[in-house]
């Protein structure tokens, strides 16, 4: 089995490729997300591609849903579905809808796509884990313009209320949102202290360091009575050069050519990623 | 017929919510997977009740209606049957859109058990008078809308919500009503019951309209004119057979619902009427507009929500149906 890191090389490739054949999609916080769901479905997380409804699992919440090719990306190579499905993301009648569908792809915990309600619903799955003695964890991946959402802080004060510290977030700290960089649009710093005061044990990692990553993944698994968050800095993008930090790559797909000179480097392995 | 106390004006009122209290302490024995949920308003949704009995089952989510909503759905994820709790406002509106995306859309088993609907909520007013959380509700797929008209069907409501595998929104008051139903009353999900037979004019009920129809329905007989009256609890998945029996039965249609006459009872009846087989109809309800402060009792008549408009509409409806036969 390759590394984490040629895995996170793989899965970007995989987005690259499925949103060029979708013609439409979110590259800029796929790519950016691709080390963190790499660590988490190839290190970190107890889940069973022969048995995904298996009820000791870990669950994931992508909470962003809109950067779905990097989920499905990460389903296809664990094995929940063939690799080819990636190709007819998006099409009609086809089972990988534009935004995560529980009932539809193999693997995926939760429907989500509409900001904010994801680390609502991670938290209630893990107050399930409490109520029950079960010891499976719940991962969720948050988008940092996302956490312009009011719901964000009510699951936040929540879930430390209950003392979920089987819930861990991570939050894709791209610094970037739709109309403009996150500071410009709705300034959300100081970020770490808002969610310490908010009850969580919070952590600073970059998040394309796979061992910065996986390192802060277990003390938040030893860290107890308060869920934790990982503030994961990365870039928009990460791994493309003409899409790095370009805000007008979080909702549009690449041309074919595009998605060529993508691969080739993504391939080249050059990003210093 | 059966099942309708015959003496129903003289049992002691009770409210819908105080019936839900109950009933939710009896589920909490009999099935250890229901966790309830309330945002703050524990005491008066009744939701305190399984508090005190079940402690480690019920979860205070504080006012945060939406992020109640996403827990719900989380835990229902993992197989838990979750009843979440608020005033009919705050549920079906502040949180409509976490009802529509994490509960509805992904048809996950939460229920959301809303009390204080309509304005019968009395001197609190506008703010806090649901009239449109049934048009909200009704209009999403997946989702099941439940109306009961007093003590008994609620509890028979709720221990069905639970038995069935899917969201469901049950709807219920403030105000101490009638009791009109005896104990083996049978309830199903997506049926009407007839609990009174004419062949004059039909009236189709919800909610604490079944009580003001019955009283309309006794009244017009001493006048010589035959009502049936329906129960149409179950407001989604709607009883369709039985609204087109009735209408073909009397030819002459009055609904009656504590809601905005746009988007409830009144609307879903004249969908099917309109489709299937048009009769004269007239819907008494909310007149699109909204409440204000008062006595449950005096707004009720302000609003034209009792057994006397019951029956000006039943004479209005009549008056059409003769005509109609009149050119014929």
């Amino acid at each position: 089995m390759p590394n984490i890191q040629d895995m996170a090389r793989i899965i970007r490739q995989d987005i690259i490729t499925m949103l060029a054949a979708a013609k439409s999609g979110h590259p800029g916080g796929s790519l950016s997300a691709a080390d963190i769901i790499a660590v988490l479905y190839f290190s970190e997380m107890r889940v069973d591609p022969q048995n995904p409804n298996w009820p000791e699992r870990d669950r994931f919440v992508l909470s962003k849903g809109h950067a779905a090719p990097v989920l499905y990306a990460a389903l296809a190579e664990k094995g929940f579905f063939p690799k080819e499905e990636l190709l007819k993301l998006r099409k009609t009648g086809h089972f990988l809808q534009g935004h995560p569908d529980m009932n539809k792809v193999p693997g995926v915990d939760m429907s989500t796509g509409s900001l904010g309600h994801g680390i609502s619903v991670a938290a209630g799955m893990a107050l399930a884990a409490k109520i029950d003695n079960k010891d499976y964890r719940v991962y969720c991946l948050l988008g940092d313009g996302e956490a312009e959402e009011g719901i964000v802080w009510e699951a936040a004060m929540a879930a430390a209320h209950y003392k979920l510290d089987n819930l861990l977030v991570i939050l894709d700290h791209n610094g970037l949102q739709i109309d403009g960089p996150v500071k410009d649009v709705m300034n959300l710093e100081p970020l770490p202290d808002k969610w310490r005061a908010f009850g969580w044990n919070v952590l600073e990692v970059d998040g394309h360091n796979i061992e910065e990553l996986t390192a802060s993944l277990q003390v938040a698994k030893n860290f107890v009575g308060k869920p934790t968050i990982i503030i994961a800095k990365t870039v928009k993008g990460k791994g493309v050069s003409f899409m790095e930090n370009q805000v007008g790559w979080h909702g549009n797909a690449p041309s074919a050519e595009q998605a060529e000179a993508a691969l080739a480097e993504l391939k080249g392995g050059n990003s210093n990623g | 017929m059966a099942e309708l106390l015959v003496d129903w004006k003289k049992e002691k009122k009770i409210a819908t919510r105080e019936a839900y209290g109950q009933a939710l302490v009896q589920l909490g024995k009999d099935n250890p997977d229901i966790v309830v949920l309330d945002a703050d308003l524990a005491k008066s949704t009744k939701t305190s009740d399984f508090a005190k009995a079940f402690p480690q089952r019920f979860f205070d989510m504080g006012i945060a209606e939406q992020n109640m909503i996403g827990f719900a759905a989380g835990l229902a994820t993992t197989g838990k049957i979750p009843f979440a709790s608020s005033f009919a406002i705050f549920a079906t509106g502040r949180a409509f859109e976490q009802i529509r995306n994490s509960v509805a859309y992904p048809r996950l088993n939460v229920k959301i058990a809303a009390t204080h609907a309509g304005i019968s909520v009395g001197e609190d007013g506008g703010s806090h008078q649901a009239i449109e959380d049934l048009a909200l509700m009704r209009s999403l797929p997946n989702m099941t809308v439940l109306v009961p008209a007093d003590a008994t069907e609620t509890k028979k409501a709720i221990q069905a919500a639970a038995a069935y595998q899917g969201p469901v929104y049950i709807r219920m008051g403030r105000l101490a009503v009638p009791v009109l139903f005896t104990d083996d009353y049978n309830f199903v999900i997506g049926k009407a019951n007839v609990i009174r037979e004419g062949q004059d004019a039909a009236i189709i009920a919800n909610g604490l309209m079944v009580a003001e129809a019955l009283q309309a329905a006794e009244e017009l007989s001493a006048q010589g004119i035959n009502t049936t009256v329906v129960n149409c609890a179950s407001l989604k998945p709607l009883d369709r057979d039985t609204i087109l029996k009735v209408a073909r039965q009397t030819g002459a249609v009055v609904t009656a619902e504590e809601h905005n006459i746009i988007g409830g009872l009144g609307s879903a009846v004249a969908e099917v009427l309109s489709e299937h087989y048009p009769v004269p109809l007239y819907r008494v309800g909310i007149k699109d507009t909204f409440g204000e402060s008062g006595s449950p009792e005096e707004l009720l008549q302000k609003y034209g929500l009792t057994s006397a408009h019951i029956i000006q509409a039943v004479k209005s409806v009549l008056a059409r149906k003769n005509e109609k036969s009149d050119i014929n």
